[in-house]
């Protein structure tokens, strides 16, 4: 019935050209509020903290460590599942999502419970997990990788296997076709899973919370602040952490749309 | 001289079962048969990249069947050319022989006479991306034939070229058959093409190849 009416009055875009602008304009009214709620002279004080230093510090070390060791975990795991045929293939291929549909704070409990058996406890001779460092990163890349091998499976899913299999009848083993072919074209894609690692981190609070705990200048990072100030009710700090953390969530967007075209 | 003894396999809707064929030393083997009749399976079988549940596969008469692709001395050269998306064509040319960790002067005398054998030497500095049909079935068959293999399978090289670019192709391999001391497996459904270049023809059909 639509025929000759020409594409930019089509009652489709007008209805679906309006849902996106009202739901970019409760974007925009979401941000804009929060950041113009607080004079910026306030902002930045609470920003000037001893603990919020140390817990912006600590978020930059931890989501850079917990991304890296996602994406050591999804390069592989993503392979296997891109490339391997076998027996129960799409139940390992769910099995793998459910950090993802778990509840945060169950993720955290698991991970402490996890810590109380036998093999938790050898585990924290070594290393100890529980309430510390090690923990925020663990409970962060818990999500993280799952982020990550969801990532790097639809990367190796969009390569093809010819040109490994290529390479094999020029002399290459399975693994250095890998090696030497694969995974330098999957660089886009490593680039874009440690991101969305790295940005799902950063926003990790329940996990955290229940597993590492939130004791000042230890374990907090700045979900964490935003809960503490809150809690104690400064508000300012809370916002202004919050508007840090929208930034640099805003800057891994930037650096995998950027990457989508330069790398 | 390729052999395949008493091949048997199956995937989806096609199967082979004793599949045998033998093509003659240095000869330019031509493939033929209707799509999906599992052609290409067959170049697959032969490189080691496919393992069929029975039979042999014999290349100048020894049992290779249980050797690694690589071990195979074969070049393969599949339909979409299947270059290495991040290296430029000369280091595909190179890559057969840096593997082999040959002398880097012997590496660069080989990729140059290819690259000038195929008229590829303008794009030697180039990656995969943005050469046209031809020029990346070109530089498939350098990289094939860099490490100059006993024998050649081609899948289908020519079926996505223009009638010019296919017209200097089927030249080169000509050319290709009289000056390397290669044999020659081609598979097509371009009757044209059989005609002009095979010196030996198996055509397949049901699961079935006999000479023709």
């Amino acid at each position: 019935m639509t025929r000759g009416i020409p594409q930019k009055t089509d009652p489709i875009w007008i209805t679906t050209g309006i849902v996106t602008g009202l739901y970019l304009v409760f974007l925009v009214l979401l941000l804009g509020a929060t950041a113009t709620h607080s004079a910026p002279s306030d902002l930045l004080r609470a920003l000037g903290s001893r603990e919020i230093r140390y817990a912006f510090g600590l978020s930059l070390l931890t989501c850079t460590l917990s991304s890296l060791l996602s994406l050591l975990l999804a390069v592989p795991v993503g392979y296997f599942l891109s490339r391997a045929r076998f027996p129960g293939k799409n139940w390992l291929d769910a099995a793998l999502d459910v950090p993802i549909v778990l509840p945060p704070m169950v993720v955290g409990l698991c991970l402490l419970i996890l810590f109380q058996t036998p093999l938790g406890h050898a585990v924290e001779k070594i290393l100890p997990f529980t309430y510390t460092i090690p923990g925020v990163i663990l409970a962060q890349c818990v999500i993280g990788a799952a982020f990550a091998v969801r990532t790097m499976r639809g990367t190796f899913d969009h390569l093809s296997q010819r040109p490994e299999d290529v390479a094999m009848t020029l002399g290459c083993s399975r693994a250095t076709a890998f090696c030497k072919v694969t995974l330098p074209a999957a660089r886009r894609g490593m680039f874009a899973a440690a991101s969305i690692a790295w940005a799902r981190s950063l926003g990790e609070f329940g996990p955290i919370l229940v597993f590492a705990g939130a004791t000042r200048l230890r374990t907090e990072v700045l979900p964490t602040s935003v809960w503490l100030e809150l809690s104690v009710g400064n508000l300012e700090a809370a916002i202004a952490v919050s508007l840090l953390m929208v930034g640099l969530a805003i800057l891994v967007l930037a650096s995998v749309r950027f990457s989508g075209e330069r790398l | 001289m390729i052999q395949l003894d008493q091949i048997a396999w199956k995937a989806g809707s096609f199967a082979f079962h004793n599949l045998s064929f033998t093509v003659p030393q240095r000869a330019y083997a031509v493939l033929t048969g209707p799509t999906g009749q599992g052609k290409t399976s067959l170049l697959e079988i032969l490189c080691g990249l496919r393992h069929p549940s029975h039979g042999r596969v014999l290349l100048n008469g020894s049992d290779v069947s249980h050797l690694p692709p690589g071990a195979r001395n074969i070049g393969y050269v599949p339909q979409d050319a299947a270059l290495f998306p991040t290296l430029t064509v000369r280091k595909q040319l190179a890559f057969a022989l840096e593997l082999r960790k040959r002398p880097a002067a012997e590496i660069q005398a080989r990729v140059d006479a290819l690259a000038a054998a195929l008229s590829i030497t303008p794009l030697l500095q180039r990656k995969p991306d943005g050469l046209s049909g031809g020029e990346r079935q070109r530089v498939a068959l350098g990289r094939a034939l860099a490490a100059r293999p006993a024998f050649l399978l081609l899948d289908e090289p020519l079926s996505a070229l223009d009638d010019d670019t296919r017209e200097g192709l089927l030249e080169l391999l000509q050319e290709i058959h009289r000056s390397e001391p290669v044999t020659v497996l081609h598979v097509t459904h371009h009757r044209e093409e059989a005609r002009r270049l095979a010196t030996f023809r198996l055509h397949l059909h049901n699961g079935v190849i006999a000479p023709c």
